[in-house]
């Protein structure tokens, strides 16, 4: 059965590790629905997270895959446990001035903001689970979509863990 | 007579020379760094990123370089030279067009897990990523083909990363490392600290004892099982195995293949030993994998041309996958135990509890049965030379004690399956990717780690013209390979690919063309002989035997010969083509 998956690499803060990593999902044919790259907490490590489709199998095969690279420390499935992934896009949306009540209606449900006004559009700023932002933008879509921009998931267990 | 290379003289004193911290160049550090780590020779080739570090090693005297006549040859040589020693093999090239030279080779070693540090160098740092002169991103390149790489940036990085390249090269899986040095690397000044402790890296810790409980499930199948088999690869090898697989099939008593790989892991004059399985593989050994209960993969891969259509092979079998490299394990095959950890130790574990079984009887009666009736055989003619008798005059005059190295193509599956090994290390072949052009140069490596030992290296009259220009390193270096060239005047293996698959379209592998290959050796300085019957072939043979330089033999042979037994793709590994016989 193939699922959506949320992993997390811990790797050393090198460069060229971003390109072994993703090369290594190229070409052992995984696929890439997000990554996303930053510090950790410990100083000399990133955390990536990444969000991958497939089934058990192909997990576990990027899970061993992973660990073959030198630079990476450790793997977490985050979707085995009971996780919190956000995400973060940036909508630019065709707004003349009679739209833009009912725009700023959708923006206050989603609990997103509007972080920059143009004469005829706005940016929205939505935070959210992948389905949230979804939903989002396919609210927006009848006004018109200029620009989007999506970061990509990033996600931790939630709890002491 | 043997060999000139190497002069080995990393003697104590030496080491001790080499230990003293100093202010130094990159250069320096890089050769004093390649001493301690005990190499003996390096395979290279100079170019302008890389003349700091020739300029090193002028008149320097305590390893040998090589200088061959293409990196290509280079790479194959170190490769030759690993899997010949067990020790790492070193090659070195220029930026750019030198480093892209040495792609296929070091896509060959990673293909066979062999440990390999690869020295490129590279444009000074601030013209990285300019597209200067001769500037090619060689860790880029390779990185899908390397275990682990490094772009050197500081100097006093430098004896760190080579200390860590040789710990990753030749750990857990091994595989070939690359360290690329910008030339301003290469001639900055630092002290030198030398590194020789062990290493710690926080990513890389290869597992290498095993899980008891998986041992102690696998004891207890071996007890159970009425059809077990043993499947083993070249892990055995690499993990210096062998003597704990020879105990435990002593122990056990259960029949065994080994892969293409793991050709001399096992006694092939053995009695349990069924040959080599899968695609040119024997009957038996095919057999026995699709009808056992009980599959003990021990340091193999599970690769295609073993397994033939995945769907459909060991159908009866519970799956046990011993192997280092817990990627490989449930990669291409599922597995019901498995056990990850260096093969050696493995086995030395299960050794101290295994046993016998009588339950398997029948089935070793089978197995034996099988041998009897369908070995490996061809029809001979006194017409025209048979390639496969080729290979076993070379057997038989050599008693199995040579090393042998080959080309890829028909007579790769001839040699391996006609010639008999009874050490490992003795059988240096590109089996992963199958990279023509590797036969030659290898054996000039392998040589050199084993310089009084015979070296045999069997190649095709196709292959042999992908680096037949070592013959140089050959004739100055006076390394007295025996090279075998099997003349069939075609690219025979993909010939026998077209006339079984392609309906005889026998499209583009006419070798028409081809050199004289005796005076090709002579040009070189290298004495040629030619054969074209039995007699000629007895005779020449043992002339190159005889003679104590390196020889080159073409033996010409039936063109239309073909290797039999054949599994061809998309079938299951016993619905195999016998041929004539
Ligand atoms: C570098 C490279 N190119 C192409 C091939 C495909 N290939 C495999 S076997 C073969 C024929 C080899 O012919 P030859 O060297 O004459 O050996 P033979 O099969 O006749 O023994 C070819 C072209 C390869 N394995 N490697």
């Amino acid at each position: 059965m193939t699922t959506k998956n949320t992993i997390a690499v811990l790797v050393n803060d090198h460069p060229g590790v971003l390109q072994r990593v993703s090369g290594l999902f190229g070409r052992r044919g995984f696929n890439i629905e997000s990554i996303t790259v930053g510090q950790s907490e410990e100083v000399g490590l990133s955390r990536m997270v990444i969000v991958t489709v497939g089934d058990e199998n192909n997990l576990e095969q990027i899970e061993k895959q992973l660990y073959k690279l030198v630079d990476v420390i450790k793997v977490i499935d985050l979707s085995s446990k009971p996780m919190v992934a956000r995400e973060l896009a940036m909508i630019k949306v065709k707004a003349e001035p009679p739209q833009r009540p009912e725009i700023m209606g959708v923006v206050e449900t989603f609990r997103a903001a509007v972080i920059d006004v143009g004469t005829t559009s706005l940016i929205v700023q939505v935070i959210g689970d992948t389905e949230k932002i979804d939903a989002m933008i396919e609210l927006l879509k009848p006004y018109g979509i200029r620009e989007l921009t999506r970061t990509g998931v990033t996600a931790m267990v939630r709890g002491n863990a | 007579m043997s060999a000139q290379i190497p002069e080995v003289r990393s003697t104590d004193e030496l080491r001790q020379k080499w230990m003293e911290p100093e202010v130094i160049t990159g250069s320096e550090i890089l050769l004093r760094s390649l001493l301690l780590e005990g190499v003996e020779c390096v395979f290279g080739y100079p170019g302008g990123a890389v003349l700091y570090i020739y300029d090193a090693m002028y008149g320097f005297k305590d390893f040998k370089h090589v200088l061959t006549r293409h990196e290509q040859g280079a790479i194959h040589a170190a490769d030759g030279y690993a899997r010949a020693s067990g020790k790492v093999g070193v090659c070195i090239a220029t930026s750019g067009p030198g480093a892209t030279n040495l792609v296929t080779g070091i896509a060959t070693a990673f293909m066979d897990s062999v440990p390999l540090v690869v020295i490129t160098g590279n444009v000074v740092s601030s013209l990285i990523g300019t597209d200067a002169f001769q500037e090619a991103d060689i860790t880029g390149i390779t990185m899908p083909i390397t275990k682990h790489s490094y772009l050197v940036r500081d100097v006093e990085e430098l004896p760190r990363i080579i200390h860590e390249a040789f710990h990753i090269a030749n750990t857990g899986r091994k595989g070939p490392v690359l360290i690329d040095i910008p030339k301003d690397i290469s001639a900055a000044q630092t002290l030198f600290v030398p590194q020789t402790g062990p290493v710690t890296m926080r990513g890389y810790n290869p597992t290498v004892l095993p899980n008891k409980i998986q041992l102690d499930k696998l004891t207890q199948a071996i007890s159970e099982a009425e059809r077990p088999f043993i499947l083993a690869g070249g892990g055995v090898v690499y993990s210096g195995g062998h003597e704990a697989l020879y105990e435990f099939v002593r122990k056990t008593e259960i029949p065994i293949t080994t892969t293409l790989l793991g050709l001399g892991a096992f006694p092939s004059g053995h009695e349990l030993w069924t040959g080599m399985p899968g695609m040119h593989g024997t009957y038996t050994s095919n057999q026995a994998i699709q009808q056992s209960d009980l599959l003990i993969c021990i340091g193999a891969r599970f690769d295609d041309r073993v397994t033939g259509k995945l769907d459909g092979f060991a159908p009866q079998a519970k799956i046990v996958h011993i192997d280092i490299d817990p990627a490989e394990i449930g990669k291409n095959v599922a597995t019901d135990i498995p056990i990850v950890g260096d093969v050696k130790a493995v086995l030395e574990l299960l050794n101290q509890d295994v046993k016998r079984t009588d339950r398997a009887d029948a089935w070793r009666a089978q197995i034996q049965r099988w041998k009897n009736e369908k070995p490996y055989s061809y029809k001979d003619s006194d017409a025209v030379l048979k390639p496969q008798w080729v290979i076993e005059l070379l057997d038989e005059t050599t008693k199995g004690g040579a090393i042998v190295t080959t080309d890829v193509g028909q007579h790769q599956m001839w040699a391996a399956q006609y010639y008999k090994f009874n050490q490992p290390r003795s059988w240096v072949t590109s089996g992963g990717l199958g990279t023509m052009g590797f036969g030659f140069p290898s054996a000039i490596g392998a040589q050199v780690a084993n310089p009084d030992r015979l070296v045999i290296s069997i190649n095709g009259d196709g292959g042999m013209q992908m680096c037949s220009q070592e013959l140089a390193i050959c004739a100055i270096n006076n390394i007295p390979v025996k090279i075998v060239i099997i003349n069939n005047q075609v690219l025979g293996m993909v010939r026998q690919w077209q006339e079984l698959i392609y309906n005889n379209r026998y499209s583009h592998i006419d070798l028409a063309g081809s050199p004289d290959f005796v005076k090709l050796a002579e040009a070189y300085g290298v004495k040629g002989l030619r054969a074209t019957n039995k007699e000629e072939a007895r005779r020449a043979w043992q002339e190159a035997l005889d003679t104590p330089g390196p020889v080159v033999v073409e033996f010409v042979v039936s063109r239309e010969e073909n290797v039999y037994p054949m599994v061809t793709q998309g079938s299951t590994i016993d619905q195999m083509l016998m041929g004539d016989e």
